[in-house]
Parts: structure tokens; C-alpha cells; sequence
């Protein structure tokens, strides 16, 4: 017969073999591993925290690693951002004294994960007096920088680790002058036909897709109404371009669908945080989760189970872009910045947009300044694209100087303005009340 | 000294494939160790390197912006002009910079007891000792070992020497230069090669 103690020794060995082999599974088997997670990840990576794998691209090899992971999604950014301080700068071995302090070669050496305790502003998890280490004299050749603390370097509005275009010393002075405002700057178009061609894509002939949709039971009166007005319309981009002909017919297509005409504006969407979860084949993001993961950006709470894809801001039989610009960004985002934006000198000027009395490209939406309009080239031919990843010039947010605010205001104030936390939270309404002295400093040099 | 992984491992196929002949053939004399004397392989891609650079500098740098062609203009900034071209000193560390990525086996730089850029200016005592040997004695090189980081490097200065005005111009006019009356013939700076010892 049993004993008491017996059957604690059974009880405990089974739960033993239990929990093994639901752990064994998880961390062997599974593609998403929750119990292994480490502590809390950052804004950046929180999304995409369960898919282990985009980080440890193997179980060992340490460092270098999660360096492969990083460059694998940042590098291209990087790149464009003329990073001054690449990998390559602290490769001669001349530098092994200051990499014993600060290995620069390594992202995680200012930027670990799952230590949310340790994690302040740009995702940077090591003290703000990093330059230091290596411009520890750098008041006997800037004289002018006598006496600032080393933790103002990158906080003040004057110089950023890896992008600096719009605040080197020769850019300062070269765009020190120039009216605060420019009323008749605009936008730049793009022109999404150019760039097909550029691809070896052409705008269908009229005719040669189908419009037929009788083998569908709902009604498609409004459907073809909003098509019949549309840019795909008149592109002759019809029903069986995007849902297939009757036998293969798609309800919903999925991103790759617009992908096949649109594929820069997917190839950025999906690099941002919008679509950064897609971009690794999970689930979509949804407002919900940010709010449960951080809780530090308002959403609307109509909007929080909205699952973020190419149509949630885009109908994709309008295809209005005036929509997508403004009302699509705060259907969902309910921020101080978002909602002061209507009531803003920004707000208004789209306000005329929406009553048709102003040429969108003569006038700021949510998209001018989170989804610029960047010129890019591909085989050589130059086309406007939309920059569909909010993030690229969110943070810091120096980055939006150039292809952003210089549009239309000089650059002086637009540093100004982005350095004012007060300003931009009321969307910018107002003047700044804050003077960032990189720009005088720069011409006093030059003199 | 020997100086490359590729070349140890082929001392070491050498020694092997000798030690196996002198066991069935010990009368044979042991062959003697292969390989190139670090001295002779830093200045050979010292010869390569600053080749290269000069004729960077006076065939194609020279002769754009206003001196000549005043179309494609070389400048410290030219990622931030429509038609712009890299300056002689950059064009070298990119190349510094794409043969580190493809190899540790050596590196090499370009500083300046007069830099420009501050970070370029001597780090280690060798690299001092380095760059006033060459500024002291036209024409000669210098030899070194030093040890960075736990690893002994043989470390070679070699010197720069200005070749063209678009040298001396460019550094004597430049806002962060330390030194303003450089010549043609003056030796600006130093090529520092670096090959890592017992790899």
C-alpha cells in the first residue's frame, strides 16, 4: 500500500515530468517561447518579443549574434543615415583602449534588451555621458563647448550618435538663413506610374482586367461608386487586379497583393510600427497592444482591436489619400500631439484640403511629417515615394529636419521647434520657447 | 615573425609535410619554414596603397571642381551634393574601411601629427614615435611592435606626402587644421599598418 509520502514522491515526479516537457516543448519545438522571456523588452522590439528567433539567430555565439541580428534589419537605415560612428570606425586596433571602455562595435553595448529599468530615450541602455569616452578633450578644439556636461550632447538638439545630416557643422551654416515660413513651399508629388515603368510594370490597358462581380452576394453599389472615382479607377486597376477572377476570387486581400505595384510603400510599412509584426509573419499589430505593453500613447478605445494592414488606412476602393493622411491617423491615435492637431496652424491648412479649398501638396497632414515624401532611385530612375514608415524620422527626432520641416521652414527655427517638448505636444502651436545655439555657434566659427 | 593565419597554417602544412619526410628519409635536411617577413608585407601594400592614393589624388581629384573640370567638386561633404566626389583622405578610409570587413589579417589608417579630424591624430606611443620619425627623416619608414588589447601588432608608419596643390590647399585652408604652410613635398601625415604577431 501506498504511503502518504509515496504518493508525494509520484505526485511530485509527475509534475516534475510535467513541467519538463511542456518547457521542452516551448523552448525546442515552439516558434514563440513566452515563459523564456527575460524581462520586458523597449518600444522598438516589444511587438516582435516573442519571436525569439529574429534576435538569436542561433541558440550560442553570443555577441556577435545579435550584432548579425541587428545590422539584418537596422543596417539599411544606417546606411542611409550616414551613420557617424559605423562599426568600421573602431574595427583598427588602435581603438582597443576606448573599446574597453565603450565597445563601439557592438549595438548592444548602448542598447540591451529586456532591461526596461535600464532603458531611457532612443532605446539606449548605458549612462547619456557616453561620448566621453572618446571626446573627453573636446573643448581645446571646440572652445565653445567649455564647460557642457557630456550628457547634453545628444539631449540638447546638437548632435545625434549615429544620424547627423541636418546638424553637422557646414549644413548648420549653409542653411543659417531664410525666412521661418514659406507659404508657397510644396510637397512634392509622386508618381507611382514612373515608378512602375522604372520596375517594368505598366498601368494596365482599359478593358483588360475584369469588372465582373456577379458571382459575389453582397451589395456592390457602394463599391463601385468608390472605385469608379478612384486613381485606380482611372489606372484601370480593376476588380480581378486585386481579388482574382471569379474562380480564384479573394474577400480580402492580403498585403502582398498591393505589394506587387506598391512594393516600396509595403517594403517601408513593414519596417515600421505599423507593420513590423506582419513583417514577421505574426498577427497584426493592434492599438491593444501597445497600450498593454507600455501604455505610454492614447488610442481611442473604439479603436483598440483594429488590426493594422494596407486597408486599415487606405480603403482600398477610394483609395483617398487625403483620408489616409489625416482622419485614418485619428480614427485611432488619441494623444495630446494627434488630437491638438486639428486646431493647429497645420490642422487648419488641411482643413482647407478637406473643403477643397487648398491643393494638398500646399499643406500639412499627419502623413507630411510621419510619412515624408522621400525621393528614392531604383535602376537608376528617381521617383517620390511615401515614406510608410512612421518611425524612420520619429526618433531622435533631428532626423524629420531635413526631409520634413525644411520644406517649408529654415532651419534654425526648425530646430528650435523640434527641441520644445511643449510645442510639439500642442502640435506646434505656437512659437518656439525654447533656442538651440548649434547654428550660431556654427557661423560664429565660420566667421 | 610570421603574420597571417594563412600563412601560419601554411608554415605549419610546411613543417608537417617536412617532419614527414625526415621520418622516412632522415638523411633529407629539414626544410626551412616559408613565409613573408612582415616588413616586406606591410611595405608591399604600403607601395599598393600609396599608389593608389596618389593617383587618386592627381588624376582624378586634381583635375575636377574648379581646378580643371569645375563639374564633379571633391568634398568632405559630397554624400550631400548632387555631383560630388569623395576627398583623396576619405577615399582611403573607405578602402581602410571595405578590407576590415573582409579581414583582420591587417588593417591600416592615415593620421596626422597635424589631423584634420582630431580622431586621427596619434593614439599609441608607437604610432607617436611613428609619425615623428617620418616628420624628422624624409623618405624613411618606421618599424615597430606594440601591444593592443592582448595582441602584439608589428605596426609599419609609413610616410604621406603631399603630391599635388589639391593637397596642400585643401589642408591649409580647412578650418580644424592645426598647420597652414604645407608644401608639396611636405610629409603631411603617415600611412599606419598594422599586422597582428602569433596568429
Amino acid at each position: 500500500m501506498l504511503t502518504n509520502k509515496r504518493i508525494l514522491w509520484l505526485v511530485w515526479l509527475l509534475l516534475a515530468v510535467l513541467l519538463s516537457g511542456y518547457l521542452s516543448k516551448q523552448l525546442l519545438v515552439d516558434e514563440q517561447k513566452p515563459d523564456f522571456l527575460i524581462g520586458e523588452t523597449t518600444h522598438g522590439h516589444y511587438q516582435i518579443e516573442m519571436q525569439c528567433s529574429v534576435c538569436h539567430l542561433e541558440p550560442f555565439g553570443g555577441a556577435q549574434v545579435l550584432q548579425d541580428a541587428c545590422v539584418s534589419c537596422h543596417k539599411e537605415e544606417l546606411d542611409i543615415a550616414q551613420d557617424s560612428h559605423p562599426r568600421s570606425k573602431f574595427t583598427d586596433p588602435r581603438n582597443a583602449d576606448t573599446l574597453a571602455k565603450l565597445d563601439a562595435r557592438l549595438c548592444i553595448t548602448c542598447h540591451t534588451e529586456h532591461n526596461k529599468e535600464l532603458t531611457h530615450a532612443m532605446g539606449v541602455t548605458v549612462p547619456n555621458d557616453y561620448c566621453f569616452h572618446c571626446h573627453e578633450d573636446i573643448a581645446q578644439e571646440r572652445p565653445s563647448h567649455e564647460g557642457m556636461a557630456f550628457e547634453t550632447c545628444s539631449s540638447a538638439g546638437c548632435h545625434n550618435y549615429h544620424d547627423n545630416r541636418a546638424i553637422y557643422e557646414d549644413f548648420l551654416v549653409d542653411n543659417a538663413l531664410g525666412r521661418w515660413v514659406d507659404m508657397d513651399a510644396r510637397l512634392p508629388d509622386s508618381d507611382i506610374v514612373a515608378y512602375m515603368a522604372s520596375i517594368g510594370l505598366e498601368v494596365p490597358e482599359a478593358g483588360e482586367g475584369s469588372t465582373s462581380v456577379e458571382h459575389l452576394s453582397v451589395d456592390t453599389q457602394t463599391i463601385e461608386h468608390d472605385w469608379s472615382g478612384s486613381a485606380h479607377s482611372t489606372s484601370n486597376i480593376t476588380c480581378s487586379n486585386c481579388h482574382g477572377d471569379a474562380q480564384n476570387w479573394v474577400d480580402k486581400p492580403a498585403l502582398e497583393t498591393c505589394e506587387d505595384c506598391h512594393a516600396d510603400e509595403a517594403k517601408t510599412f513593414l519596417g515600421g510600427k505599423h507593420g513590423m509584426r506582419l513583417a514577421q509573419q505574426l498577427s497584426p499589430m493592434t492599438p491593444r497592444q501597445s497600450v498593454e505593453a507600455h501604455g505610454n500613447l492614447a488610442f481611442k478605445t473604439d479603436s483598440l482591436d483594429s488590426p493594422l494592414g494596407c486597408s486599415t488606412c487606405h480603403d482600398p476602393h477610394s483609395v483617398d489619400v487625403t483620408k489616409a493622411a489625416v482622419s485614418a491617423c485619428l480614427t485611432c491615435h488619441d494623444d495630446t500631439h494627434s488630437s491638438s492637431f486639428r486646431s493647429s496652424p497645420h490642422g487648419m491648412l488641411w482643413e482647407e484640403v478637406e473643403r477643397g479649398m487648398r491643393d494638398q501638396l500646399n499643406a500639412v497632414s499627419c502623413a507630411t511629417c510621419h510619412m515624408p515624401r522621400i525621393e528614392v532611385s531604383t535602376f537608376g530612375v528617381s521617383r517620390i515615394l511615401v515614406q510608410h514608415n512612421q518611425n524612420d524620422t520619429l526618433r531622435p527626432n533631428e532626423k524629420m529636419l531635413r526631409p520634413v520641416c525644411m520644406t517649408c521652414h529654415n532651419l534654425p527655427f526648425s530646430i528650435d521647434a523640434l527641441a520644445d517638448p511643449k510645442l510639439i505636444e500642442n502640435n506646434f502651436s505656437g512659437q518656439p520657447s525654447l533656442h538651440i545655439d548649434s547654428v550660431d555657434m556654427s557661423l560664429e566659427r565660420a566667421k | 615573425m610570421k603574420y597571417s593565419k594563412s600563412m601560419m597554417m601554411a608554415t605549419l602544412v610546411t613543417a608537417g609535410a617536412a617532419l614527414s619526410a625526415c621520418s622516412e628519409a632522415p638523411d633529407m635536411e629539414a626544410a626551412a619554414p616559408t613565409g613573408i617577413e612582415p616588413k616586406v608585407f606591410t611595405d608591399s601594400l604600403f607601395a599598393v596603397m600609396n599608389s593608389d592614393r596618389a593617383n587618386y589624388t592627381q588624376l582624378i581629384v586634381q583635375r575636377l571642381g574648379p581646378n580643371v573640370a569645375d563639374a564633379i567638386k571633391p568634398d568632405e561633404h559630397w554624400e550631400d551634393m548632387d555631383i560630388g566626389a569623395p576627398l583623396p583622405a576619405q577615399m582611403f578610409r573607405y578602402g581602410s574601411e571595405k578590407v576590415a570587413e573582409q579581414t583582420s589579417d591587417f588593417t591600416y589608417s592615415l593620421q596626422s601629427l597635424w589631423p584634420i579630424n582630431k580622431q586621427n591624430a596619434p593614439k599609441t606611443a608607437v604610432e607617436t614615435a611613428g609619425l615623428e620619425y617620418i616628420r624628422d627623416n624624409p623618405g624613411q619608414n618606421f618599424y615597430g611592435e606594440e601591444e593592443l588589447g592582448g595582441v602584439t601588432y608589428y605596426t609599419a608608419v609609413y610616410p604621406d606626402v603631399a603630391v599635388s596643390p589639391a593637397c596642400t590647399s585643401c589642408h591649409n585652408d580647412h578650418v580644424d587644421t592645426p598647420r597652414t604652410d604645407f608644401e608639396i613635398g611636405d610629409v603631411m601625415g603617415g600611412v599606419v599598418i598594422r599586422v597582428p604577431l602569433g596568429m
